[in-house]
Parts: C-alpha cells; sequence; structure tokens
C-alpha cells in the first residue's frame, strides 16, 4: 500500500468517503445494539431495522445540503442518524423516553426532527409519498431551493398514493426525488409475486420522469444518482424517481423471523456478501486511505458511541404523565 | 350589515384571508378555471393567479397530502373536496397525517391546514353523494370540526379556521350555499369552539348544527304554535364542542332533542346524550331524544329521501315526548 | 284450617320482640291460653300466649331472633294439617295485630310524606322497592324531602317526573309552574282575618324531622355563661390583621373552630345515635344552621377541628351564600357530628335548639352582650354570651355534656388556648 499525492478535490472526495464509511458502520452498531435493547425489552411495539441498507440512506444524505428535507417510512434509524439526530436522541426515542427525538411520543416508526429537516418517519405504507410532494410545493412557492428526498420501500408502489403523487409531481414540476429502497420483500412477500411491472423504474414512464435504477450495496453509486436528482430538482425543479435495489438482512420487524418461508437462508448469505461497509472499506483500503488499525479504531470509537447512546436512553426519564395530553392541538 | 350568501360568505372569508396571508393557498378539484364546482372559490384564480389557486387532478389522497406536506414546513393550506364522500378517500392523509403528526413529532411540527367542502345529503344525489360525515370527523383527536349553518358563521368560521395552527376540517352544507342571511361588515371572526343560541326557549332545548338548524327552527315554530317554548342551540363547533352552553341550556330546560343529518349509530347525537347523562343527569327529566337520518344508505326516490331525512315534524314529535305531551 | 301465631305487641310501644324461648315445640298439644314462647320487649320479657286449640304444628323463628310485630311465629292447627309456607315471610305490614291490645304505635321513621298536590296519592305500586323517577324529579323529591314511592308519576310506564313532585297540574303548561307564595312575616293589612298557605316541601320536612327529634329523643340542657371578651379582642385583632381584602372572621367562627376543637377532647359528644348502637366520631364536622327564606339547613363544615379561622370563615359564608340560594348539594348538608346554632345577630339572649338526629348535640348561642360583672369587689363591664347545649341523653350524660362545655368555654374565654 503505497501513499500517494492527492488533488484537493481528491481530499474533498477521500474526507466524504471516510465520512460515509463512518456514517454506515454507525448505523450498523447503532442497529445491532438497538436488536439488543429490543431483546431485553428495553425497546417495546415494532422495530424496524436498517441492516444491509446502510448505504442507501448514506449514499443519498450525503447528496443533500443540511436544509434539505427528508421524510421516510418507519424504517428510518439510519436515515434519522445520517440526517443529524444524535444516537442518544434516536435510541432515547426507541426507549420512548422524554428525551427521544420525539419526546417518546413517536417511537421506532416515528422519528422527527424538524430543525434538520428530518419530517419524520410515517407508518401507513405509501402515506407519506404526498408529503415528500407537498414539502417540495411549499419550497417551491417560496422560492427557498430546498428539495425533499423520500424514502419508501419497493411494496409502497402499488399503494395509490405513490402514483396520485408521482403525477401530481411531474404535473406541477415538484423539487421532489422518490427514492425506492428495493429491498425485494414487502414483510414476507416477493416484490414480483405481486408487482406485474418488477422493474420499480419503469414507472417513471407513465408520469414523465426522471428515473434511474441504482446499485444500493454500493454507498458511491447512491451518492452519484441522488447527487444527479438533486440537481435536477434544485436547478430544473423536476422530480426523479430513483430504484435502488439493495437488502435487508433482518427481518421485517424485530418480531419477524430472518428468513424461512419466503426466503432462504442461503439468499441471504449471499446477499451479505456484498456488504456495502465491507464494500466501502474495502475499497478506501485498496486506495490507501485507511487501514486496518484506523477501520478498528473507528469501529471501536462507535461501538463506545452506540453504548453512550444507550446508557444515556437508559438513565433518561419517561415522559411526564403529563405529556399524555400535550401536543394533541397547538394553542 | 350586508345580506349574502353563504356561498359567498365563504367566498369572502376566502378572498380576506388570501389578501392577509401569503401562505395562504387554495387547493382542490376545479377551484380554478371552473371557478369552483359549487362557485365557492369563483374569481379567486383571476386575483392570485395559478401558483395560488391550484386545480388538482382527481386524486383526493395525493393532493390532500400534498395539502399536509405544506404545510408540515409552514404554508395554510385550504384544500377543498368537491364533496365530503370524495373526501374519504383522504381520510389516511387527514386522520394519519394531519391529525397526529404535532403528537408523534413530540410537539414539532403543527399542522395549520384547513380541509373544506360540502357535507350532508342535497336532493336526489342517492346512496353515495348523500352523506354526514361529521361523526367520523368529530371521532379523531388532533383535528377541529366545525360545521357552519347561516352565511355569518360561515365566513367567522371559515376565517378562524384558516388562521388556526391546527387542522380544521370545515363542514359546509351542500343545501345551505343558496340560503341568504346578514354577515356583519369588516373582521368578523367567529371562535371555533363556541355554540350559538338561535332561538331562546325555557321548555326544551333543540340541539343542531349545520343543515339541521333549518329544520330545529322551524320545529321550534311549530311548537310555539302548541304553547311550548324550544330553545335552539346551534353547535356550530363538533370539536371542540361547546360542552358547557349545551349543559346550561338543558339544565334550564330539563329535556333536550338533539338534531343531526348522520346516521344514528354512533353519530355526533350519541356524544351530546352521552354529555348531557353524564353532566346533566340531575336536571333531566326525560331521556334525550334524537332526530337522525334513517338508518339506511340514502334512496334516490324523492319520497323515500325525504322520509329519511330529519324533519322538523320528527323534531316536534320527538319534543312532544321529551316533555311528556303525548 | 291452620292459625296464625304472630309476634303480638306486648307492650304500648313495642315494634318488635326478641323471641327468647319457645316453651312448646312443634307437635306439642296446645291450647288457647298455654303459653308458647317467651318474648323480650323493649320493657321487659313477656309470654306469648295461644290464641288457639290444636297442635303446634311448626315453628318459623328460631330463638334469638328479632321478629317485627305482626309478624307469623308459629302455625297452630289440626295433625297433619298442612301450612303456608309463605305465611311465615308476610310482611308486617300486612298481618293483623290481634284486637286485644291495640297498642298506639310510632310510625316506622322516616315516617312518609304525603304527595305533595292533586292528584291525590295512590297506593304504592306492587313493586315498591323500585321507583321509576326522572332524575331531576329525584334530585327534587330528595331535596324537598318528598318520598318518591307515594307520589303517582304521570310519565310513561308511571315514571315520576318534575310536574309530578312539584305539585304544579301541568296538562296544558309544560313549562315548570311558578312558584307557591312565600309565607311573609309583614303580611298587608287585608279584610281577611288570616291566610291559609300550603305548606312547602322543606317546611314539612323541617316539621317532620324535628318532630322526629323532639319526640323520641330524650333532650336535656344546659346552659352556660362565657365571657368573650378576649375573644373580642382576639376577633378584632385578627380582622385588622386581616385587612379589607381578607375577609371578616366572626363570633361564629371562632365559636364552630372552638367547639370542633372541644369536640376532639370530648369524643363522647361527637357522635350519632344508631338505634343499636352508638358512633362516636373520630372526624369533626360541624353542622352550621342557616337560616334560608322559607325554612332552615345546616350545611357542614368537614373537618371543622383542622382548619383554620380563615378557612372557616371563608367556607361558612361560602357555604352560607349557597344555602340561601338552594344551590347546596346533598353532601354538603349532611354528615354533621354536631351542630351550632346561632341566633346572637338576631339579639336573642339565650335558646334552646333542636337536635338534628343522629346527631348527639347541639350549641344554641345567644347574643355576645356588654354586661356588667363582679370582678373582685368591683363591677366591670364585659362583653358575655350565652351558650345552651341541647343533649341527646341516649348518648350523653349530664356530666358528660357539663365537662365538654367547661372545655369549651375555657376555650372562647381563653382564644389562646386553640393554639394548644
Amino acid at each position: 500500500m503505497t501513499a500517494t499525492a492527492r488533488s484537493p478535490k481528491d481530499t474533498a472526495q477521500t474526507e466524504l468517503h471516510l465520512k460515509m464509511l463512518r456514517q454506515m458502520l454507525l448505523i450498523r452498531r447503532f442497529e445491532e445494539k438497538a436488536a439488543e435493547a429490543y431483546a431485553l425489552g428495553k425497546i417495546g411495539g415494532f422495530c424496524h431495522l436498517y441492516i444491509g441498507q446502510e448505504a442507501v440512506a448514506v449514499g443519498a444524505i450525503a447528496a443533500l445540503r443540511d436544509d434539505d428535507y427528508v421524510i421516510s417510512s418507519y424504517r428510518e434509524h439510519g436515515q434519522a442518524l445520517v440526517k443529524g439526530i444524535s444516537p442518544s436522541a434516536v435510541m432515547a426515542e426507541l426507549f420512548g423516553k422524554a428525551t427521544g427525538c420525539s419526546k417518546g411520543k413517536g417511537g421506532s416508526m416515528h422519528l422527527f426532527d424538524a430543525k434538520r429537516g428530518f419530517m419524520g418517519g410515517h407508518a401507513i405504507v405509501g402515506g407519506h409519498i404526498p408529503l415528500a410532494a407537498g414539502l417540495a410545493f411549499a419550497s417551491k412557492y417560496q422560492s427557498q431551493g430546498k428539495v425533499c428526498v423520500c424514502f419508501f420501500g419497493e411494496a409502497a408502489v402499488n399503494i395509490g398514493a405513490f402514483h396520485e403523487t408521482l403525477n401530481m409531481a411531474s404535473v406541477w414540476k415538484l423539487p421532489v426525488i422518490f427514492l425506492c429502497e428495493n429491498n425485494r420483500y414487502g414483510m414476507g412477500t416477493a416484490f414480483e409475486r405481486v408487482a406485474a411491472v418488477t422493474d420499480i423504474v419503469e414507472h417513471a414512464c407513465s408520469y414523465d420522469m426522471a428515473a434511474e435504477l441504482v446499485d444500493g450495496m454500493n454507498a458511491l453509486t447512491v451518492y452519484d444518482a441522488t447527487r444527479r436528482a438533486v440537481e435536477r430538482a434544485r436547478k430544473q425543479s423536476h422530480p426523479t424517481l430513483l430504484e435502488v435495489r439493495t437488502y435487508r438482512y433482518m427481518g421485517h420487524s424485530m418480531s419477524d423471523p430472518l428468513h424461512g418461508v419466503y426466503r432462504t437462508k442461503d439468499e441471504v448469505e449471499e446477499q451479505k456478501a456484498r456488504d456495502p461497509i465491507t464494500h466501502l472499506a474495502g475499497k478506501l483500503k485498496e486506495d490507501g486511505v485507511i487501514d486496518q488499525a484506523a477501520l478498528d479504531a473507528m469501529d471501536a470509537e462507535l461501538h463506545a458511541e452506540v453504548e453512550q447512546a444507550v446508557k444515556f436512553a437508559d438513565e433518561s426519564p419517561d415522559p411526564d404523565p403529563a405529556e399524555l395530553f400535550t401536543d394533541v392541538l397547538v394553542d | 350589515m350586508a345580506t349574502l350568501t353563504y356561498r359567498d360568505a365563504l367566498n369572502q372569508a376566502l378572498r380576506e384571508e388570501m389578501q392577509r396571508d401569503p401562505n395562504v393557498f387554495l387547493m382542490g378539484e376545479e377551484v380554478g378555471v371552473y371557478q369552483g364546482a359549487y362557485k365557492v372559490s369563483r374569481g379567486l384564480l383571476e386575483e392570485f393567479g395559478p401558483q395560488r389557486i391550484v386545480d388538482t387532478p382527481i386524486a383526493e389522497l395525493g393532493f390532500a397530502g400534498i395539502g399536509v406536506g405544506a404545510a408540515m414546513s409552514g404554508l395554510r393550506p385550504v384544500i377543498e373536496f368537491m364533496t365530503w364522500n370524495f373526501a374519504v378517500l383522504a381520510l389516511d392523509q387527514i386522520v394519519n397525517s394531519a391529525a397526529k403528526m404535532l403528537y408523534m413529532s413530540g410537539g414539532q411540527i403543527s399542522m395549520p391546514i384547513v380541509f373544506r367542502g360540502p357535507n350532508g345529503a342535497a336532493l336526489q344525489l342517492a346512496s353515495q353523494h348523500s352523506q354526514a360525515w361529521e361523526s367520523w370527523l368529530a371521532h379523531i383527536p388532533g383535528l377541529k370540526v366545525v360545521a357552519p349553518a347561516t352565511p355569518a358563521d360561515a365566513k367567522g368560521l371559515l376565517k378562524s379556521a384558516i388562521r388556526d395552527n391546527n387542522p380544521v376540517i370545515v363542514l359546509e352544507g351542500e343545501m345551505l350555499y343558496n340560503i341568504k342571511g346578514e354577515v356583519p361588515d369588516g373582521e368578523h371572526v367567529v371562535p371555533i369552539g363556541k355554540a350559538d343560541t338561535k332561538r331562546p326557549g325555557t321548555d326544551v332545548t333543540l340541539v343542531c348544527h349545520s343543515k339541521t338548524l333549518t329544520v330545529a327552527l322551524k320545529a321550534a315554530e311549530q311548537l310555539a304554535a302548541q304553547n311550548v317554548s324550544a330553545e335552539v342551540l346551534d353547535l356550530r363547533s363538533l370539536r371542540p364542542l361547546d360542552e358547557s352552553a349545551i349543559l346550561e341550556s338543558v339544565k334550564k330546560t330539563n329535556r333536550a332533542v338533539v338534531v343531526e343529518e348522520g346516521w344514528p349509530h354512533a353519530g355526533i347525537g350519541a356524544q351530546i346524550v352521552d354529555l348531557i347523562q353524564r353532566d346533566a343527569f340531575d336536571d333531566l327529566d326525560a331521556p334525550v331524544q334524537r332526530v337522525t337520518q334513517a338508518d339506511v344508505p340514502m334512496p334516490y326516490n324523492k319520497l323515500l329521501e325525504r322520509a329519511a331525512k330529519a324533519s322538523p315534524e320528527r323534531v316536534v314529535a320527538a319534543a312532544r315526548r321529551v316533555l311528556y305531551l303525548d | 284450617m291452620a292459625t296464625k301465631v304472630h309476634m303480638e305487641a306486648l307492650s304500648p310501644t313495642m315494634e318488635e320482640g326478641r323471641l327468647v324461648k319457645w316453651t312448646k315445640h312443634e307437635g306439642d298439644a296446645v291450647k288457647s291460653g298455654d303459653t308458647l314462647a317467651e318474648v323480650e320487649t323493649d320493657k321487659a320479657v313477656m309470654e306469648l300466649v295461644a290464641r288457639a286449640d290444636g297442635q303446634l304444628l311448626k315453628v318459623v323463628v328460631p330463638e334469638g331472633s328479632t321478629v317485627p310485630v305482626g309478624n307469623v311465629v308459629a302455625w297452630i292447627g289440626k295433625p297433619g294439617e298442612k301450612v303456608d309456607g309463605d305465611g311465615a315471610s308476610a310482611p308486617a305490614a300486612t298481618a293483623p295485630v290481634p284486637a286485644a291490645k291495640p297498642a298506639p304505635r310510632q310510625p316506622p321513621a322516616p315516617a312518609p310524606l304525603p304527595a305533595p298536590a292533586p292528584p291525590a296519592p295512590q297506593p304504592v305500586p306492587a313493586d315498591s322497592t323500585r321507583v321509576k323517577a326522572s332524575p331531576l324529579a329525584r334530585r327534587i323529591a330528595k331535596d324537598a324531602g318528598v318520598d318518591l314511592k307515594l307520589v303517582q308519576g304521570s310519565g310513561p310506564g308511571g315514571r315520576v317526573i318534575k310536574r309530578d313532585v312539584e305539585g304544579a297540574p301541568a296538562s296544558s303548561a309544560p313549562a315548570a309552574a311558578p312558584a307557591a307564595p312565600r309565607p311573609t312575616y309583614h303580611a298587608p293589612r287585608t279584610a281577611e282575618p288570616y291566610e291559609d298557605v300550603p305548606l312547602t316541601q322543606i317546611r314539612k320536612t323541617i316539621a317532620k324531622r324535628l318532630a322526629a327529634s323532639i319526640g323520641p329523643i330524650p333532650h336535656f340542657f344546659l346552659t352556660t355563661e362565657i365571657d368573650m371578651e378576649r375573644a373580642a379582642e382576639a376577633r378584632e385583632a385578627l380582622n385588622t390583621q386581616l385587612g379589607e381584602a381578607g375577609g371578616k372572621i366572626s363570633f361564629n367562627d371562632i365559636i364552630i373552630k372552638a367547639v370542633a376543637l372541644a369536640l376532639v377532647q370530648h369524643r363522647a359528644c361527637n357522635a350519632w345515635f344508631q338505634e343499636d348502637h352508638i358512633r362516636y366520631w373520630n372526624e369533626v364536622h360541624i353542622g352550621m344552621a342557616v337560616a334560608i327564606e322559607d325554612g332552615l339547613i345546616t350545611p357542614v363544615i368537614r373537618n371543622a377541628d383542622t382548619k383554620s379561622l380563615r378557612e372557616i370563615s371563608t367556607e361558612s359564608r361560602e357555604l352560607a351564600g349557597r344555602a340561601r340560594n338552594r344551590r347546596l348539594k346533598p353532601e354538603e348538608y349532611t354528615g354533621a357530628t354536631f351542630s351550632v346554632s346561632n341566633l346572637g345577630m338576631f339579639d336573642i339572649d339565650q335558646f334552646t335548639a333542636v337536635i338534628n338526629p343522629p346527631e348527639a348535640g347541639i350549641v344554641a348561642i345567644g347574643s355576645v352582650a356588654a354586661k356588667a360583672v363582679p370582678d373582685g369587689d368591683r363591677v366591670v363591664v364585659r362583653r358575655r354570651m350565652r351558650l345552651t347545649m341541647s343533649c341527646d341523653h341516649r348518648v350523653i350524660d349530664g356530666a358528660t355534656g357539663a365537662a365538654f362545655l367547661r372545655t369549651l368555654k375555657q376555650m372562647l374565654e381563653n382564644p389562646l388556648a386553640m393554639l394548644l
């Protein structure tokens, strides 16, 4: 491994790649810890983990400005962390604590941080797709120049709201990016069993919309595709549909099996061999940007950060009982 | 004091609020070029342009959700449904997104949005176009629901709704658009959550809202001829409900009849009866009676339709029952 | 046909008897006049005798049980004759009492009041345990002391409704008829030598309750005169301290507080007579007689011993105000453990108050007036007050009442003692 001289552009890129690696690893460690806490009964309800899909959130959000909007489904821990909500605030929310990013009222499926442009996890499949267009509509109405990225799973494509929204976004030329994370299964149903058109990217034709098919196991390709879509949105106010093919290693939620009736263990293992973190780490090692010792150090640091988040969540108070009745209406 | 139709009163409210606040915009089917399916938005496209008077495809779920998204970033959308019968397609956005956003975001994201449109049966529009949705909507915490019955209340409540920082459902009476009434000149705002005694009385309280105000007032006339003094209480808001106005009136008259356009089962009237039995139990001299639409889908035939609707005669009969006059 | 043996009224005041012992047993032959059983009355153990010849067929009341007068206790008949088993549970009211001793008896308390107006009271409905009445009618009846069982309901299924309890003929006017004119103390001079004013329900209730009190309750009275000079000084000082905004402390407030504190030390006077037991209260709830337009009512200051003078003052003013407007809730005028009645403001020197059962005592407060009293070998002018305690002798004996009064007097004469 030889160190080579780098141009300033290379340096910026290197830093970006390192940041992306770090963010993916943070999500991975965070989700592993969340699984552990769930098993210990510290997290209740539904908890949908992002392990395997890290490259999508990390690559896409790396292409955004801080004030751009991100809105997501209920599998949104990863996007929330990358958009800048602290691991402590996210973990505390999973724990239902007053210090959580939604004051313990939202939980795993409803993480929010409006100040950071993270407009929520939403838990009716496809229900948040129109909201994304609405945020983009508002940005355009107020000439804010913000774009909105909407993360949703492939199963949401069968929902009416997806089609109604893509149509209006195209008619009204809204600065919105519909980012479909195609992880192949809607809960336990393989997409090809329930979809007439399995190449989601083809739907864009119906709405005269720009579209790209993207390898979601590679953060850098996700980043590049999103950057093109962002530019289209910001400069021309045109929407884009991105179909990002990815894979979840875990079950649909913590209460679902990893594999079994709907997919084989072999398939999961095969996909794990394409792991996005291993992939980017390997590339950066190859490029001489990072060595194993540095990688280990990064990992140890993130372990500690996530441990700290669990400690914070554990020690945080439950919401005051009076909170039950607040935030129903504003005065 | 100008005499206006209910339709024009709503139009004035929209115009004045859009002049007042550039963040207010109107979105819905036929609101622009066509001037509104019921002409409530007449002239607004010309005054405010297509950016603020937005014609949509027939996609209630989609444009309701786009409205919610716009409200998330601080705009003040007014979403018009051609009728509330079609808004049922958008209930996911109204119930799951608009009503809960503030709560599930731990108070971060408020929802200054209005969903409005005609509600209730008109004439011979048959089952799918003739129904009253208030009990569906008033059920949901996080929403406010108003149902004005007069031009003055229509204007004042729509203005309040647009200025409110919470999602407000405005149920307009499809049969009320042409009625005329006096509307105060200048700034006229009616607070949400306040009922209004449209006719004072001492013997029985007729609780009503929206189109059933007309029914209740006619019934009160007929009762007066029978030497019975009926008080007509127009709820105006269904959520929050003006509980103290209801209780105050019932404590005075000791008897109540609740009139509504909706079906009886789990209707608005059931909620009001619950309130009265709970908080005015010792003031009741008779069980509260309800007059509702018949518990059937609305038929097309004119005579059957008439028989299905709440009528002054049925209100009079119910009032006589609570007065032990029959 | 078999003959019933009833529990007989063996004393003029006997309401029930305890069957101490059967002297005849099932199967024994009996003759008219034979002693069947020993019965303990309110006065003594008496003999219950047979009124027929034959065999004691069946004993339906075991030894030791207490039976209302008129109930069947046994059957006498021919050997082998069947008896009607239901007879054993025949209600007392329907069973004829043998004519031998037509004992004048008290009506069972609470005495039902007649329905207030036409239509005339109708017979009690078959299911007399349950009365159908509108909630409003129930409230009005409760406030006015009307027994709903005796009111004929004119609503569906005989439901008693407002117009039935108000007694206003309402066939044409659905709203409440105007209330009957109230008696006035300054009747205008007219040609009529007198005016008949119908009793209002509250007046009827007062009549019934107080008659029920002064009759069966053996009252006795203890009077003492109390030097109120220091209490008056304390009151003036406190009112100065409170200023204009604070609301004034009255003598009555001080007396209520003192009575409450004295009762804490004399639980024997803080008690209810409960027919077969006495309930000594650990909490002190003072009933405060308030004159209202057509009668009086006693709102209750609960736990008066634990309240400050200022709290008592505020609460009593508020309760009295609502009492005058007839706005008290039932729980606000029931449950007192002892009462205070004050006619001092009417310049009454001294009077006796009627006990409000089941309480065992009440103090009647006269006016606080300046009097010349000997002080050693000279005469000084002091503010004095006469106080009379009415005691229920079934609960309080003379010495018990006197001890309580001594404590009360000490407290009022030295208000600082209340701080102890």
